[in-house]
């Protein structure tokens, strides 16, 4: 019988050759076709559109956000990305409690709005203890309250060909030559009317703090923290992302993040 | 169309080897894709690991309170990387923690040669990850169904009374590095195989999917039989480390016994093996 005995140079010889197969993919070598406008890079991208399209498929866009019990808000909410703005206009609001802050709402509507705090928070509200999932990796759950954006939409009676909502925030994300750049998010409108997207101005029962994004931010609970935007100056309803930006829908989308957050 | 299961195509100047067909057209083909879905997955998957290189049991990450298990970091005043895993430390700079990119040094969990893209890019990573998770998925249905069209799932891989019964035999010349060229896999070689398509392959890919916060509201059960989203982040990682031994482990074992002839079967499909009657009977090959 053909029997083969391994001897250890050649065993050694294995594992630097396993060793050295994994290293070589990860050196820089396979980078360029990952960077953004390679045509692999397009091609890794499209598989975005198939989680989107299969998840809306499962869902048929109603599916809800598990929501927990007071028992398991464990600690503060973790705060992430923007936790103190420095903008101008944003601080001068903060000052005074934010008693001068009013959410616009305009674009594709019938009935342009401008609401302030005490108007919305006399909305009828929603409240949610659901579980924060950051794009890094970790979790928090905590409770929001807040209006439904439904319920806000409504009132601003959409045109049939509003698709999107976009989000335009206080926060600077940076600072350039050509003008500083402030946060952005977008959503459809399934998500935008779906019971649990809500615009919170509370959090574990009291008013939400500036470092998660007071007055007023997104919850969109079965998308990631980055579409959650924070310090919500306007909402704009528009019938296509392209004229936003660079195009993406956001201001992490921008960045090479998926618009579709829900894995 | 019905593939002839094991069919002698040639017979050899040697007097008593024989090539055979070892590997059908879509073991080979579905073979290689995941090893270059699970390459792909390993490195970006490292590198999304990387953006919060902790992991915890449980729903949520415990900022205010401790449900952390492993933590790989860098300590900044001494300059050098950790790994803690259950409170245990051990120093790793060089390799985990901090590690040299470029030729500088630069704190990161998993050093650039591991991860992909090579420098700290989250989205890029994610990217790779997703694409490759589909690929991986969609590899994994057309193995399944095939393999339960055409006999190799029944015939190959589940292991028989026979199997059992030279399972220890077989697992001690494998620690041997003792093989024997027949035309099945051996007992150990179909619990193994059978092992990673069967449990390790699908709890990967489940434990993926209870992480999607979409997923989650779908079926929400997913992510509750892993015991929250944070442990099901920790399983992804284990089963990662698991399926990284296994595929060590296969590499040696296949150049132990013989890489020419094996790699050929699972390239080409054809295998040689001893034709001698009394090599077929009873404890077999690789
Ligand atoms: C992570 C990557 C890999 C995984 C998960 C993997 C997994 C597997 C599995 C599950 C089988 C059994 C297939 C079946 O019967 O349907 C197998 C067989 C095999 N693999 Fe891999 N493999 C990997 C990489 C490789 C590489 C890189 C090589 C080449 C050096 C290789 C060579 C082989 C060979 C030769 C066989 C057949 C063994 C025999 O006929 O006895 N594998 N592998």
């Amino acid at each position: 019988m053909n029997n083969i005995n391994i001897t250890r140079r050649r065993l050694l010889g294995t594992t630097l050759a396993t060793g050295s197969a994994i290293a070589l993919g990860g050196c820089n070598r396979l980078d360029p076709l990952i960077q953004s406008g390679h045509t692999a890079r397009t091609i890794l991208e499209s598989a975005s559109s198939l989680s989107f399209r299969v998840q809306r498929w499962l869902s048929s866009g109603t599916s809800l956000a598990r929501e927990y019990q007071r028992s398991d808000i464990r600690q503060q909410q973790h705060a992430n990305g923007t936790i103190s703005p420095r903008d101008v206009d944003y601080l001068n609001l903060a000052s005074n409690q934010f008693s001068d802050y009013s959410l616009k709402v305009n674009g594709l509507v019938g009935n342009e709005l401008s609401l302030d705090l005490d108007t919305l928070r006399k909305l009828p509200a929603r409240a949610q203890i659901t579980r924060h999932d950051c794009v890094e990796g970790w979790s928090c759950i905590g409770e929001w309250t807040g209006v439904q954006l439904s319920t806000i939409l409504e009132m601003a009676k959409p045109h049939p060909e509003a698709r999107f909502a976009v989000f335009d925030c206080f926060d600077t994300m940076e600072r350039g030559l050509s003008g500083s750049v402030k946060y952005y998010e977008s959503i459809d409108m399934v998500d935008a009317m779906h019971s649990q997207t809500i615009l919170a101005y509370g959090l574990n029962q009291k008013t939400l703090p500036v470092a998660n994004g007071a007055p007023l931010r997104l919850r969109v609970e079965r998308q990631l923290g980055y579409k959650h935007a924070k310090y919500v100056k306007s909402i704009t309803l528009v019938a296509t992302l392209k004229d936003i930006a660079r195009g993406n829908g956001g201001y992490w989308e921008d960045r090479g993040y998926a618009w579709y957050a829900g894995i | 169309m019905k593939w002839p299961a094991k069919k002698i195509s040639t017979s050899h100047g040697a007097t008593n080897t024989k090539l055979i067909l070892r590997h059908r057209f879509l073991t080979r083909v579905t073979h290689w894709s995941w090893a270059i879905c699970l390459f792909f997955l390993l490195l970006s998957g490292l590198q999304i690991f990387n953006a919060h290189p902790v992991l915890y049991i449980g729903d949520q990450s415990g900022f205010d309170f401790s449900n952390r298990i492993l933590e790989i970091g860098a300590n900044y005043k001494t300059g050098t990387g950790f790994i803690d895993l259950f409170g245990i430390r051990l120093d790793t700079t060089g390799f985990l923690g901090i590690s040299k990119t470029n030729g500088f040094d630069s704190a990161r969990a998993f050093p650039a040669w591991l991860t992909l893209p090579s420098g700290q890019d989250l989205a890029g990573g994610r990217r790779v990850h997703f694409f490759f998770a589909w690929f991986f998925v969609f590899t994994l249905l057309i193995w399944l169904v095939s393999g339960l069209v055409n006999g190799h799932i029944r015939k190959d891989l589940i292991p028989g009374g026979q199997d059992l019964r030279s399972l220890k035999a077989d697992f001690l010349n494998h620690i041997k590095l003792k093989f024997y060229h027949t035309a099945q896999y051996v007992s150990i070689q179909k619990l193994t195989y059978g092992i990673i398509l069967f449990v390790v392959f699908p709890i990967i890919i489940l434990s993926g999917l209870a992480m999607s916060p979409g997923f989650n509201a779908i079926f929400p059960g997913i992510t509750e039989i892993f015991g929250g989203r944070q442990t099901a982040r920790t399983v992804h990682f284990l089963f990662m480390f698991i399926l990284s031994g296994f595929f060590i482990i296969h590499m040696i074992m296949i150049l132990a016994a013989g890489p020419i002839n094996l790699v050929r079967s699972i390239v080409t499909g054809r295998y040689r093996i001893e034709a001698s009657p009394k090599s077929t009977g009873g404890s077999s090959d690789e």
